[in-house]
């Protein structure tokens, strides 16, 4: 599935968050989305997935209007995502929460669908604990499964791996990878960790005060602008 | 909608607390009004031949409060657990919201007064079922106010976020000295009595004393009830999308929590 944000703005007030986007994200494609802290990227995600109204432009995901409310569901059924910024229910056990969000998104064999996700996101040994008695890699991990669980075609991941050690973040990014690989996900990954930007993105775009500012390919980013890796690269753009 | 239903009866389940806390103020309150209704019918001309009155309208204004509070109750716990985006971008209509959060908030309510009801014949000697028939049309008409309480403090929520809660908490006290729960409504002054007809509990309330007191179901004050409840239902569902689409232009759907 693809997606498409054609002349996109956001205003609160006077504040522009999100200022004449325009890109699009082909079938199977994974996009970085690098910026600042309030630059607009979660406005962004927040738009795409109908949680925000946008003031002018479209966004359009298999060429269909999301904001139009029976696209909206449709789309819905094939995205899913996750942020760092929200948690599932503490007080369930991991097998509830999958439950719920695998019938909150009405997935054929349930069962078989949840016992493959916490057999190869290794939480079969807590799915009868509480959610929130796990560590916070495995509150990711338990996360990434609810993410999964509708076998998603778009997934919008906000800092999939904020706040993660670096072998958990690194368990995660691998998963994200042969997942997308094997099942020709699009992916939009809005994130502050260029490593992980360099590793999965065929491209990145870079914002700025809620515009894209510079976009290409990481090698094309570093070597355009004369620095030896992403991080530097951000920075400059950023400062500049 | 079953998916959000489960949700909250998982959370229900799991936790003894929680089904304790649910019992636990119906309960006291049926006693607590048990023992002043009996003070009252050994002193009182009014309630001399009519035991169950208060009690009987305590339980019905119970079963009121908890109809709006677990409406509400429901809806907070997403927010208070960090999960209420996780609802907003599952393929579910509002209108499937609405009903999922109607019929748990339903039965949430029930968990709690039924063992209320129960209680009330072996410790004071009266039931609240010999009201007969009327009794479930009584009880419809406030778990439709209930619940239009609910909706409207759940738009509140979303629209302006969770500094809204306390609001939730307060709504229905301000609304119960005008619906006429223990009293008839000629104790009012005049003009608070003519803003008191728009309310449905003064009706449910009149005819709960009438037929207690004289054994006469008059299907008038429950069909007016029944009719401003469904207006008053209309509009808050009307309120509620009309918050739900004021919150996607502000922004508030976004990482909303505590």
């Amino acid at each position: 599935m693809s997606i498409e944000l054609k002349n996109l703005k956001k205003n609160y007030n006077n504040f522009e968050a999100v200022n004449d986007l325009n890109f699009k994200i082909d079938n199977g494609k994974i996009i970085g989305l690098l910026g600042p802290n309030g630059c607009g990227k979660t406005t962004t995600i927040g738009m795409i997935l109908g949680l925000i109204k946008p003031t002018e432009g479209e966004i359009l995901v298999n060429g269909k209007n999301v904001e139009i409310e029976k696209n909206r569901i449709q789309v819905l059924e094939k995205m899913n995502f996750i942020s760092p910024y929200v948690e599932l229910p503490k007080k369930l056990t991991v097998k509830e929460n999958l439950i719920v969000y695998g019938k909150m998104y009405e997935v054929k064999n349930l069962k078989e669908r949840i016992e493959k996700l916490t057999i190869d996101l290794n939480l079969s040994e807590f799915q009868n604990r509480k959610t929130g008695e796990l560590s916070s890699g495995q509150k990711n991990r338990v996360s990434l499964a609810k993410s999964l669980i509708n076998s998603p075609e778009i997934l919008l991941l906000d800092e999939p791996t904020a706040s993660l050690d670096p072998d958990t973040g690194d368990y995660i990014r691998s998963y994200i990878e042969n997942y997308a690989s094997k099942n020709n996900t699009t992916i939009l990954l809005a994130s502050h960790n260029m490593s992980e930007v360099e590793r999965l993105c065929s491209k990145v775009m870079m914002m700025k005060s809620g515009k894209i500012i510079d976009e290409g390919t990481c090698k094309e980013l570093i070597s355009k602008h004369g620095r030896q890796n992403l991080e530097e690269t951000f920075l400059k753009i950023i400062r500049e | 909608m079953y998916a959000l239903s489960i949700r909250h009866l998982y959370l229900i389940k799991g936790s003894f607390p929680r089904i304790l806390d649910l019992i636990y103020w119906p309960t006291i309150q049926i006693i607590l009004w048990g023992f002043i209704s009996k003070f009252f019918t050994m002193y009182s001309d009014y309630y001399t031949n009519t035991v169950g009155v208060i009690l009987s309208c305590a339980i019905l204004y119970d079963f009121l409060f908890r109809s709006s509070i677990s409406f509400n109750m429901l809806f907070l716990e997403e927010i208070w657990s960090r999960n209420f985006t996780n609802l907003f971008v599952a393929p579910l209509r509002i209108s499937e919201i609405i009903i999922a959060l109607t019929s748990t908030a339903l039965i949430r309510t029930l968990i709690g007064i039924v063992p209320a009801v129960l209680l009330m014949s072996p410790f004071f000697g009266v039931s609240i079922l010999d009201m007969g028939y009327a009794l479930l049309l009584l009880f419809l008409s406030l778990y439709m106010f209930g619940t239009t309480l609910g909706i409207l403090v759940t738009s509140g929520l979303l629209r302006f976020g969770p500094s809204f809660e306390n609001t939730a908490w307060s709504s229905l006290f301000l609304l119960a000295p005008l619906g006429c729960v223990y009293y008839p409504i000629s104790i009012l002054p005049e003009w608070l009595q003519v803003i008191s007809k728009f309310l449905p509990l003064v009706y449910v309330f009149e005819e709960a004393r009438s037929i207690l007191v004289n054994n006469i179901v008059n299907y008038d004050n429950i069909i007016k009830a029944l009719i401003l409840n469904l207006i008053y239902f209309i509009i808050a569902v009307a309120v509620f999308y009309f918050s739900f689409y004021g919150a996607r232009k502000k922004g508030t759907l976004v990482n909303m929590g505590e």
